[in-house]
């Protein structure tokens, strides 16, 4: 898509999922969040844009990353920030979601970005406060910034994402970073792939338009990017797979198995790593093979261009 | 007004931009400690115009490209689109003297949101404005022109277009009864 064919606006007044948002709304986001990318490489890295507007952070479940990325991109738009976590705060006094972020936007909030762990708690909450609410992972369900950060940093590695391969490897079952990563890679036209072990692959992964791979190393022949998720222990309350040693045997990314393939592969990992088991140390710190840190970085731009998009489209 | 009317057109276009070089190398000199900024993405155009010749007597001059999308105060209007150009900048405005440049000057909003990025990137001593067309009235800021290469009264719908060579084709100013008509 040419820039003049771009919208101006955003089709959405909440990002609450990739589901939500059209081709056209991805291409606006990362033509903006280009912009933001030259600025912060520059010599300015704060805009006045959001100056009016107050973004409260709520996380109801623990995120270091997301959390430190969103409050970065609010504060160098000049938004005021307020932080809420879960942890030691009135929801462990039984108050409801709704209850605890009708208090918050009481004290005049203009937007909310939130992590949950239920599935569609942002949804919910969209259809009864006036925010501009930003999913920050539901559960296992959406996590809609990290997918258009992962496919950005792709793009601006590899250019137009069209016919290009994607394989994510790992833990699907328990990622919300899977589903919105397929949903976005389709709609700007990637082939998208899992591989892992199967009792870590939904079901009816395949209704997404999703090829499965059982062994690592077709998957790899078969890709142009490996982007690897991390084994969440603390979501596993049963085994899925024997042992970490032989999850790191079959589904490990390392240099050997990548010099198979034969081909450059881009190593992706939302992070954080459990080094030695789904990546090893000497691809992950290889910068012209993993862009682990680049899109650590890319991910402020993104979240800017959101907040911005968001806040622009909202009369104050 | 039912159709379009040229204001400016070769060769008097050019030599209104030739006049204007000539001004500022009356009024700069050496050009020491200046630089000359256009607001993207029309005023850069006309910047680098600018500098093309007036490098000629002062080959250290710095130009740069100032991109204001994120400045602005009515990003929330929805008349522009919120997409931002490239900014080059490689220089601090500390201390220097900037000479802004911009194709247009109608309600002053950008110039306003120019001056904030500008002073984002350091303190400039002192800053004066370059506008190839003023459009006089429906100003809602106090900002005016230093440096002007026509100034015209037109009603608040019309629209005028500075055209440039470099990236129309052709070099022409033409006043539209809305800004409809000048896509057509």
């Amino acid at each position: 898509m040419s820039v003049t064919e771009l919208p101006t606006r955003l089709s959405t007044r909440h990002l609450l999922g990739i589901r939500d948002i059209s081709a056209a709304d991805i291409e606006l986001i990362f033509s903006t969040a280009e912009g933001f990318t030259n600025m912060l490489q520059g010599r300015i890295r704060k805009v006045p844009t959001l100056r009016d507007t107050t973004v409260a952070n709520v996380f109801f479940e623990s995120s270091t990353r997301t959390r430190i990325s969103f409050e970065l991109a609010e504060k160098r738009l000049s938004a005021d920030t307020v932080n809420f976590s879960a942890s030691g705060s009135s929801v462990s006094k039984g108050e409801t979601l709704l209850d605890t972020v009708r208090n918050i936007l009481a004290m005049k909030v203009d937007m909310v970005v939130m992590r949950h762990p239920a599935p569609g708690a942002c949804q919910f909450l969209s259809q009864h406060i006036d925010a501009n609410i930003i999913n920050a992972g539901d559960g296992t369900h959406e996590h809609p910034t990290q997918a258009l950060l992962d496919a950005y940093s792709m793009r601006r590695r590899l250019g137009d994402l069209r016919g290009r391969r994607v394989v994510v490897v790992g833990d699907i079952l328990h990622s919300r970073v899977a589903l919105s990563n397929f949903l976005c890679l389709n709609k700007l036209g990637a082939e998208v792939a899992v591989c892992g072990p199967l009792t870590l692959i939904p079901r009816y992964v395949e209704s997404l338009g999703v090829k499965v791979f059982a062994h690592l190393d077709d998957a790899l022949a078969w890709c142009d990017v490996a982007n690897v998720l991390r084994i969440q222990h603390e979501r596993q309350d049963i085994n899925f797979f024997p042992s970490l040693r032989e999850y790191h045997r079959l589904y490990g990314i390392t240099r050997a198995r990548l010099a198979k393939a034969e081909k450059p592969i881009l190593v992706m990992h939302p992070g954080p790593i459990n080094r030695g088991v789904e990546l090893s140390s000497d691809v992950a710190d290889d910068p012209d093979q993993a862009i682990i840190l680049e899109q650590v970085e890319n991910g402020v731009a993104i979240r800017m261009a959101v907040l911005y998009l968001l806040g622009a489209s909202t009369e104050r | 007004m039912s159709t379009h009317r040229h204001l400016l057109g070769p060769p008097r276009f050019g030599l209104t931009v030739e006049r204007i070089a000539r001004h500022l190398l009356e009024c700069y000199g050496d050009f020491a400690d200046t630089r000359l900024v256009g607001i993207q993405p029309r005023g850069s155009v006309f910047a680098a115009r600018l500098h093309e010749r007036l490098v000629r007597h002062a080959p250290e001059l710095q130009l740069g490209k100032l991109d204001i999308t994120f400045f602005r105060d009515d990003f929330r209007t929805g008349v522009k689109p919120l997409r931002p150009d490239p900014m080059v900048m490689p220089f601090s405005t500390e201390g220097k003297r900037v000479i802004l440049v911009d194709d247009v000057l109608y309600t002053g909003r950008t110039i306003s949101a120019a001056l904030s990025a500008l002073q984002s990137l350091g303190r400039p001593r002192e800053v004066e404005l370059v506008v190839m067309v003023e459009r006089r009235f429906q100003r809602e800021l106090p900002i005016a022109p230093d440096y002007l290469g026509l100034s015209i009264d037109a009603l608040d719908e019309a629209y005028v277009r500075v055209r440039w060579r470099e990236v129309d084709g052709r070099d022409e100013v033409v006043l539209y009864p809305n800004k409809a008509a000048s896509k057509a």
